[in-house]
């Protein structure tokens, strides 16, 4: 290997890593101001509570996502049972509801004021044995419940696209089917579970919104206090960089364990294993729960809400609102698929410690508090308009703006957020591609950017669409970069649940959160009718 | 080719008409939008909202330095005026209109910032369970008498801090300290996320006396008359009851502070003042205004007249001593 190819590599993911170091290192450059006072008090009275609390919630949410996303993902797409059709999609619908809403929803239902409650009280005299919602395991179970379908659709993926020579090949070394999928299917799927449950881990550790509702203080909520109550940047920021710290551990560790394992296999239609009598039933049952309690009834919830102040608050603005959501959506997913793209073809033709590192880097984004990297962003940006301001000024300009209120900005900050979610998909998808069919077309002459487009964009196919509807979905979501980076007056349906949720409104917020969910209703379904296409 | 240059800056930047105000506010559109419509109705001057949580937009400003656009910030709370003024983010403004229309305790000393809506935060109660003459202070919430019947907020949210800041300036923090620790030993279940979910929880029962702000239940009794909660004014015999201000001061580097200063004073005019305790249910800053909608039945009250201000400058401290006392 030259020496101009081992930096060419590291080169080329520089303008995408950069993307993201540079608010990171923002928050970062914190360190240079150590604040002894808080940091005492933090490790006294708050570090050791919110530490437990986060690890917690780590744990329980991986593990909850694994139990819930990985057989799902395996029932529908290897096995046949009742309803196992619609389920496949059905089950998707989750990724559309944002994960404060469910919160919301579900403790207003299950907490001692909720209807739940309340019925057992008039049945029984008492509800005191019902168990806490506001508590860790309502934390977890909200939690899972948002972020499952992260494993289920990479893991499902997997799971199709692996194909049934394996299992076949195992059965005929004589496993049974039970111990097939243990030990051929479910290694097989490893990158993808992997990429899915990461997901998942980063957005728990990232979250604000979920545990606010439950009062639940993690890692997160202890920088926004450090931020908000004692008004200590520096304090909070130094926070946020020990969080992201502990996220690139784990991502290293993650692909050390993989090691130099490669995952590429060829397609071929698999075979369903039909599940026959109770086992069938059973199995769409335990689908249709998941459904019920994730998605269907906070739906519902929601759908009342809204009916009760669509009267007073549907107004003119509403098509502004959706078009906005719909065409941030769309644009943010089409450059975080190109992103995606870029970062995991580069990984793939140069190897070595350096591109490694950088594409850990790349995806950091979405490990960190929104409101943080929001702001992280914000400031380099405000720095660079006033230095543009004041050479442009004596031309004749009066405005005060130049990027900040520019669409760009708010883009490339929500491409910093997003990355690992477009990633994990690309990058998955592009294990599956094999040596063999790289050097034919390479024996072909096919090269650099005619490898790239002629081979890897074809047979990504699945993957990128992947990356593009999960993007759409989370963008349409996400809340303090959009509310910190958009123009004046460009409000979205996400802006619309801050005004109405920033004092408690949330009967009134429904109306948005229903909207956001109907929008991202179509690319899920979308997403399951390309996956099952094949 | 300058030209050219100029006019595409212009589109990328919009211009900013000379008559109009830029606001940044975290308090949310659809409580202040109806002010802005009114004022522009009347003076024709247009207003833009960009609005955030407190802490974005204080750093907002901060990173903007003498570029940003805005004219006005407006928080929701004092303590993160006073900040935003500690910052050096806000001007100050002289005005005979403001100083009239506001009480010297709703304001900043230096003029950088007025209160423009009172939001008094004080003791609720089950109406079922309690009788009012069992209730008399903040501080009588401590007692054991209350063990399993207390309900609170999360000690995250900012009125609580400010609640607690006063309390440290009133009776010192030694003091503040053992009445938040018996808050807590008295508390029937774990604190609340916000105080919509508080007031029903006295309602259902889960316990019967709390802290809240008052219009969380004035937007219940908007929809619900018998509701079984009900306000009880605290420490009326001593220093009144704890308010905070939504409120708004003229950033430093306005570019329209005359127009930002007209809105202020405005805001601070009788009509507008009506409009914050009729449809937002809070009280109006302006002595004058009598409340006219389901917050009258709770009559008149103390408050107390401790500068707001001192909520911001001690709202680190009440913080840190809520973390003491295990007060999450």
């Amino acid at each position: 290997m030259t020496r101009s190819f081992a930096l060419k590599g590291p080169l080329y993911l520089l303008p995408i890593v950069l993307l993201t170091l540079v608010p990171l290192l923002v928050v970062l450059a914190s360190f240079l101001n150590p604040q002894p006072e808080v940091w005492g008090h933090l490790r006294e009275f708050v570090l050791p509570r919110v530490l437990l609390n986060t690890l917690w919630l780590v744990l329980g949410a991986s593990c909850g996502v694994l139990l819930l996303g990985v057989p799902l993902a395996w029932l529908t797409a290897a096995c046949e049972f009742p309803g196992r059709r619609w389920l496949s999609w059905a089950l998707m619908l989750p990724l559309a509801m944002p994960a404060y809403v469910l919160a919301f929803v579900q403790v207003g239902l299950l907490d001692f004021t909720g209807p739940l409650q309340s019925l057992l009280r008039q049945w029984f005299g008492t509800s005191a044995w019902f168990p806490p919602i506001r508590s860790t395991g309502g934390v977890i179970l909200v939690l899972t419940l948002s972020f499952y379908p992260y494993v289920y659709l990479l893991a499902r993926n997997a799971f199709m696209t692996q194909g049934a020579r394996a299992i076949e090949a195992a059965q005929m070394l004589g496993l049974t089917r039970w111990q097939a999928f243990w030990r051929v299917a479910l290694p097989l799927a490893r990158p993808w579970i992997a990429g899915g449950v990461m997901l998942a881990l980063m957005e728990t550790l990232a979250d604000f919104g979920t545990v606010s509702v439950f009062n639940y203080d993690t890692f997160t909520t202890a920088i926004y206090k450090a931020w908000f109550a004692l008004f200590n940047l520096p304090a909070a920021a130094q926070l946020a960089s020990l969080l992201v710290m502990i996220v690139l551990v784990l991502a290293v560790l993650e692909q050390q364990q993989r090691g130099r394992r490669q995952y590429s296999s060829r397609m071929a239609a698999p075979q369903r294993i039909a599940l026959r009598g109770w086992r069938g039933w059973f199995a769409s049952a335990f689908a249709s729960v998941v459904l019920l309690i994730a998605f269907v009834i906070p739906f519902i919830q929601l759908l009342l809400w809204a009916k009760g102040v669509w009267a007073d608050d549907f107004d003119e603005r509403y098509p502004g609102f959706i078009g906005r959501s719909l065409l941030l959506g769309l644009l943010a997913a089409g450059l975080l698929v190109v992103l995606a793209l870029w970062l995991s073809f580069v990984q793939r033709r140069y190897k070595g410690m350096g591109v490694q590192l950088m594409g850990k880097l790349a995806v950091l984004g979405y490990a960190v508090p929104g409101t943080v990297l929001a702001v992280g962003v914000f400031i380099p940006v405000a720095w660079l308009d006033n230095v543009l301001l004041a050479w442009i000024r004596p031309l004749g300009f009066s405005g005060s703006e130049l990027l900040k209120g520019s669409i760009l900005v708010m883009l490339l900050a929500l491409a910093a957020r997003f990355l690992a979610v477009a990633f994990q998909p690309v990058d998955a998808a592009m294990q599956r591609i094999t040596r063999n069919q790289e050097d034919a077309a390479r024996s072909l002459g096919c090269n650099g950017r005619g490898l790239l487009l002629r081979l890897y964009v074809p047979l990504l196919r699945g993957g990128l669409f992947t990356a593009a509807l999960m993007a759409f979905v989370d963008v349409m979501k996400e809340m303090p970069i959009t509310l910190m980076t958009r123009p004046f007056g460009w409000n979205t349906l996400a802006v619309r649940v801050f005004e109405m949720t920033s004092e408690g409104m949330w009967d009134r917020a429904a109306l948005p959160s229903l909207f956001i969910v109907l929008a991202g209703l179509l690319p899920v379904i979308l997403l399951v009718r390309q996956t099952d296409g094949h | 080719m300058k030209t050219t240059a100029l006019i595409v800056l212009a589109l990328l930047a919009g211009t900013a008409s000379a008559e109009s105000v830029t606001v940044y506010s975290a308090r949310n559109e659809q409580l202040i939008k109806p002010l802005f419509d009114a004022f522009t109705k009347e003076t024709g001057v247009e207003v833009k909202l960009h609005s955030d949580k407190e802490g974005p937009l204080l750093e907002r400003l901060k990173a903007e330095g003498s570029n940003t656009p805005a004219d006005v910030l407006i928080t929701v709370d004092a303590g993160n005026l006073w900040q935003a003024s500690n910052m050096g983010l806000l001007r100050t403004i002289k005005s005979p209109a403001l100083e009239s229309n506001i009480p010297a305790h709703l304001r900043d000393p230096k003029g950088e910032w007025y209160g423009l809506s009172v939001r008094a935060r004080t003791i609720m109660f089950n109406k079922t369970q309690v009788k009012a003459d069992q209730l008399s202070t903040y501080a009588d919430l401590a007692d054991p008498k209350w063990k399993g019947k207390l309900c609170l907020r999360t000690s995250k949210k900012v009125y609580n801090q400010s609640l607690v800041a006063t309390m440290i300036e009133e009776l010192g923090e030694k003091k503040t300290e053992a009445i938040v620790r018996g808050w807590v030993a008295n508390l029937a279940t774990d604190v609340f996320a916000d105080d919509t979910a508080l007031i029903k929880a006295i309602a259902a029962g889960q316990c019967q006396v709390g802290i809240a702000n008052t219009y969380y239940l004035g937007r219940i009794l908007d929809k619900e008359k018998d509701y079984p909660v009900t306000v009880f004014w605290a420490d009326q015999k001593g220093q009144g009851t704890h308010v905070n201000v939504s409120g708004a001061g003229v950033t430093r580097h306005a570019k329209n502070a005359a127009g930002a200063q007209k809105l202020i004073e405005w805001l601070s005019s009788d009509k507008a003042q009506f409009i914050y305790t009729d449809k937002d249910l809070e009280y109006p800053a302006n002595p004058k205004i009598q409340p006219d909608s389901v917050i009258k039945s709770w009559g008149p009250f103390k408050q107390d007249t401790i500068n707001v201000a001192k909520a911001g400058q001690l709202q680190a401290e009440a913080t840190k001593l809520m973390d003491r006392a295990g007060y999450r």
